[in-house]
């Protein structure tokens, strides 16, 4: 009775002074600004994307060949993905620079994987809940947070200077690694925690060791997991610019990598030197760079995402 | 039958510990990176001050950033407060917009539209940033800065703020949106139960009660900000004279790095070293950043778990 006299009294209160009304306004008002919120991160995605292919486009697919990155194909000055730098936009190629990033991710990928796998099992299945532990994940976390100009400076006092692999395609992609490896083994750890107890229990409990257990059961049905994680860790690396250029990656270079300690330039760097150039035509250069490296990652992300949906297991 | 279970254990063996121990020093690699980092910024930056024409007090007091000029000048003030500066442009644009977006997100938007707005989030968020700095010089200048405020240079601290600003509000968007999404329901349905509307819920109960996760990615955007290179680099400009006028071309340390690096530095010289102090004082003013940002985040995990 007494509920129902205040619900009716408040009913009277919000109509007498139009608070109703009010809010109303209030409400439709926060929502739309949400609404703007979001949209502007939308449209500044599509607009980016617009003006890329816009400009690029035409550059892109001028005279455009499938076709392998070989050397042969070096003649044909007009192929943009296979041809050399040059002093004029419209003849400009990046092939060399596109084999520079496909020598850089099979480095990447051969470096990062035993250790960030390894890494991430120890963690997860092996180690000792002490203080030990506790710094090696406080590292990580801080690791990943590290700006990738540190991992720049890094890897040229570590990797080209005290290891002596100089300016190379080497020394970049050991760096790249170093970048990446935190973030790849936090991603394989929630790979691995997702498996649930019932398997290593099970394993035990069958007589397996703990050893036999991890290798076999826990670690084979994470796999999915980690390779997505690995996959986009190798993303966020071809996307890098910064570490590479101390690497040399900037000067001018007009060949194919041919060994690990060979010099070399990858697409992001590319696309950095063209941009730099005043004239409008380097634009469009730039613009079927920046085509080539989105379309890249995007071919990358799709693979993470089949993997994902493909494999994974939902336990 | 034992006998084989023993042979097969004891021919396992070797090959277990081999593995064991190289799992078990890849987990140490992280001690290895820190540690390294922290020693080769800390002796090249101490060969840096060994220099009879440096001096920490002209590295914090000098009023221009010249390592290359003929009497070079090494004020790290200019190149801090343009990092600071650029770095509080970013977070006018991305703090309301990364919040707001995380809002929406999670006390709003359907499980349809999440589905579509997150992956567009995760893709901006994956855009390399060199492909910003692009964006930055040849769209946002022209398009924006140049129309509204006619007599802007090609590079200013404007367009490069805003660009940065645009790379993290994915950051602060999907934390803050995991932040809100740890609050209990229980808070959200109580609030909603005793009268309150959708705004009032979000603003007065689900904001403060996710307010630690939310700082968190605030500070984490910052630290982000601070450390972002390409973009500065490309649409930032080097103007190595302390100014604060958000339309000239301004030298944020990530810049100045890059910049020296550029100019063929021989291993040795006292611009060579000057990387590595500019380096570590990067590396310091993130690291404090990170290490706040980790243990906010770590407050509010607690308050709900």
């Amino acid at each position: 009775m007494s509920l129902e006299s205040t619900e009716k009294n408040m009913s009277n209160e919000t109509i007498i002074t139009g608070k109703k009304a009010e809010n109303a306004i209030k409400e439709s008002l926060f929502l739309f600004t949400l609404y703007i919120c979001v949209t502007i991160a939308i449209l500044t995605l599509m607009t980016l994307i617009y003006d890329v292919l816009s400009t690029g486009t035409t550059r892109l697919t001028s005279d455009y060949e499938v076709g392998l990155i070989t050397k042969i194909q070096i003649d044909n000055p007009r192929d943009f993905l296979t041809t050399l730098d040059s002093r004029y936009p419209d003849r400009a190629g990046i092939g060399p620079a596109f084999a520079g990033t496909l020598w850089l991710m099979i480095i990447v990928i051969s470096a990062t994987f035993p250790f960030g796998a390894g890494a991430a099992i120890y963690l997860q299945e092996f180690a000792p809940k002490n203080r030990l532990t506790r710094f090696i994940e406080l590292n990580l976390t801080n690791l990943a947070g590290v700006p990738s100009v540190i991992y720049g400076l890094l890897g040229l006092a570590v990797f080209v200077r005290l290891a002596g692999f100089g300016r190379s395609v080497l020394s970049g992609g050991l760096t790249l690694t170093l970048l990446i490896l935190p973030v790849v083994i936090v991603a394989s750890r929630e790979a691995l925690k997702a498996v649930p107890d019932t398997i290593r229990q099970g394993a035990l409990a069958l007589g397996s060791t703990k050893f036999q257990a991890v290798f076999r059961q826990v670690v084979p049905s994470a796999i999915p997991g980690m390779v997505t994680g690995m996959v986009l860790g190798l993303s966020r690396a071809i996307g890098e610019t910064a570490p590479l250029i101390f690497m040399g990656a900037l000067t001018y270079v007009n060949y194919f990598p041919d060994t690990p300690l060979s010099g070399f330039t990858a697409i992001p760097i590319q696309v950095y030197n063209w941009v730099g150039y005043p004239q409008a035509e380097w634009k469009e250069t730039a613009s079927a760079g920046i085509i080539l490296l989105l379309g890249l990652l995007l071919f990358m992300n799709s693979i993470a995402i089949f993997i994902r949906n493909r494999y994974e297991k939902d336990f | 039958m034992s006998l084989l279970s023993e042979l097969s254990q004891t021919s396992m063996k070797p090959f277990e510990k081999v593995v064991k121990f190289f799992i078990t020093v890849s987990a140490f690699a992280a001690i290895l990176i820190s540690i390294s980092i922290v020693f080769t910024l800390l002796t090249e930056a101490i060969n840096f001050f060994q220099d009879p024409a440096v001096t920490l007090k002209g590295y914090f007091t000098a009023t221009r950033w010249t390592p290359t000029f003929q009497n070079p000048e090494y004020g790290v003030i200019v190149l801090i407060s343009s990092t600071l500066y650029i770095a509080v442009i970013a977070c006018l644009i991305s703090f309301p917009l990364g919040l707001f977006s995380a809002i929406y997100l999670s006390e709003f938007a359907t499980k349809r539209t999440r589905k579509v707005i997150k992956p567009v989030l995760e893709v901006l968020a994956g855009v390399p940033t060199v492909v910003f700095g692009y964006f930055a010089l040849n769209w946002i200048t022209p398009n924006i800065i140049q129309r509204f405020i006619p007599g802007t240079g090609v590079f200013n601290a404007l367009s490069a703020g805003i660009a940065v600003g645009i790379m993290i509000i994915p950051t602060i968007a999907s934390i803050s949106d995991d932040a809100l999404n740890a609050v209990p329901n229980s808070l959200r349905n109580g609030s909603l139960a005793l009268g309150s509307t959708r705004r009032i819920t979000a603003l007065k109960i689900m904001f403060p009660a996710a307010i630690s996760g939310i700082i968190a990615s605030f500070i984490l955007g910052f630290s982000r900000a601070i450390g972002e290179t390409m973009i500065v680099t490309i649409a930032g400009g080097q103007y190595p004279e302390l100014n604060l006028d958000p339309r000239s071309a301004m030298y944020t340390i990530t810049s100045s790095i890059v910049n020296v690096s550029l100019g063929d530095t021989p291993h040795g010289t006292t611009a060579y070293n000057a990387l590595f102090a500019l380096g570590i004082t990067l590396f310091i003013m993130t690291f404090i950043l990170n290490i706040a940002s980790d243990y906010v985040a770590r407050k509010y995990r607690k308050e709900y778990e």
